[in-house]
């Protein structure tokens, strides 16, 4: 009965994270901006190789190997955010059409 | 296109630059009328062909000219004929009958001590190789820095161009990114110099580990910028490290190579294999490469993004 749940849970896991990918992949290509793409490109960045990495820790159990996978998905999510932030710095600061595609925030 | 190419060959010939001489315009008004002044007073040298700059120089000789092509051919036929005696693409046979990998698994934990059967391979079999690799990094980096590395004067020139100054200059540190390489820095460093302190006992090695190592100088370098990165990684620490490491690897190749032709026995302690003091001078060799690759890679990436160090 428990190798019919784990299996249930990482097939689940599985397929969230190639519909997620899916996602990603349809909106770096399909929008127009680049700021839109960033955001579309973070997804399969952070919650789709998350979602991967979740079903290979519940597969394995609870061992060393599976803390080691953890580690992976911590430096993903710590990583993964500030090397978009640094990219739609860029942007924002090279782009000459920003007031098209975005909106400045004031406070 | 052939403006180009007589710009190209006028650049060849009296070594002025077009891209410099875009550069000087940029400089403050001053020091631009000085440039032109001195335009004025020297004008241009009139076009020459090849052979009249050899002649000049002393290098035309129909002898020379004979001996260089001739080179030429020798090397293009030793080549070709080398290539003739590879055994055919695809051929099923070729790794099957050589003995080499067999020996390899078989013998590497007793004649060099590493659990690792690759760094025993690629430092203590195949030491000559290694040997080599090493030195094209150096080298590379060394045409890199002839190639790129600004002088003064450039350095000045280029500090006038505004868009290089609003975009690529530092502009002090941005707060997430330095927050995160705080906690992230000392972490890759040590997972860096793990990797090369264990490359005789499991997977890595100096090549890896320093590799590792460059790209934490280079996070180091993104976060914090130029200034606090010179306080422990100059040009003279680059040049210092990266050559004494090569010296110190070549040397302990050559006493390999020395002692293993004329057959003296010079026992190397082996250690107990699978401890990180085994392997005889595996682990030294190990830390030499880690510190020529991590040297080469961060001199790499700031070479192309600034020109100096």
């Amino acid at each position: 009965m428990l190798e019919i749940i784990r299996f249930a849970v990482v097939a689940l896991l599985l397929l969230a994270a190639v519909i997620l990918e899916s996602f990603s992949v349809f909106g770096v290509n399909r929008f127009r901006f680049s700021l839109n793409r960033l955001h579309a490109a973070a997804i399969g960045d952070t919650l789709s190789i998350s979602c991967v990495i979740l079903a290979a820790i519940v597969y394995t159990g609870l061992e060393v190997l599976s803390l080691k996978y953890f580690l992976i998905v911590s430096l993903m999510w710590m990583t993964s955010p500030v090397s978009g932030h640094l990219i739609s710095l860029l942007v924002y600061k090279t782009d000459d059409d920003i007031e098209k595609e975005a909106k400045e925030w004031k406070n | 296109m052939k403006k180009s190419r007589e710009t190209f060959m006028n650049w060849l010939m009296s070594g002025s630059d077009p891209l410099e001489e875009e550069m000087i315009e940029t400089l403050s008004d001053e020091e631009a009328a000085d440039e032109h002044k001195d335009e004025h007073q020297n004008p241009k040298k009139e076009r020459i062909s090849i052979k009249e700059f050899l002649h000049a120089k002393g290098l035309y000789h129909p002898a020379r000219i004979i001996c260089s092509v001739g080179l030429c051919l020798v090397l293009i036929v030793l080549l070709m004929g080398s290539v003739m005696d590879m055994p055919y693409f695809g051929q099923a046979d070729t790794l099957i009958s050589s003995e080499v990998s067999e020996f390899y698994v078989e013998h590497t934990l007793e004649h060099t001590g590493a659990t690792n059967i690759i760094t025993g391979i690629i430092l203590n079999f195949r030491g000559f190789d290694t040997l080599g690799e090493s030195h094209v990094l150096f080298i590379a980096v060394c045409s890199v820095i002839i190639l790129l590395k600004m002088t003064p004067r450039e350095e000045d020139a280029l500090l006038h161009m505004q868009d290089y100054d609003e975009i690529i200059k530092d502009q002090g540190e941005d707060l997430i990114l330095s927050s995160l390489s705080r906690f992230l820095f000392p972490l890759i460093c040590m997972f860096g110099v793990y990797i090369i302190l264990n490359g005789n006992i499991s997977p890595g090695g100096g090549f890896s580990g320093g590799a590792v190592i460059g790209a934490g100088l280079i996070l180091y370098l993104s976060a914090y910028g130029y200034k606090r990165i010179r306080r422990f990684f100059t040009f003279n620490t680059f040049k210092t490290v990266s050559c004494l490491a090569l010296l110190c690897y070549t040397a302990s190749k050559t006493f390999h190579f020395v002692t293993g032709a004329n057959e003296i026995h010079v026992p190397i302690p082996l250690g107990t294999p699978g401890t990180i003091f085994s392997g005889g001078l595996l682990l030294p060799l190990n830390i030499f490469v880690g510190l020529v690759v991590a040297c080469t890679m961060y001199a790499l990436f700031t070479l192309f993004r600034k020109g100096d160090f």
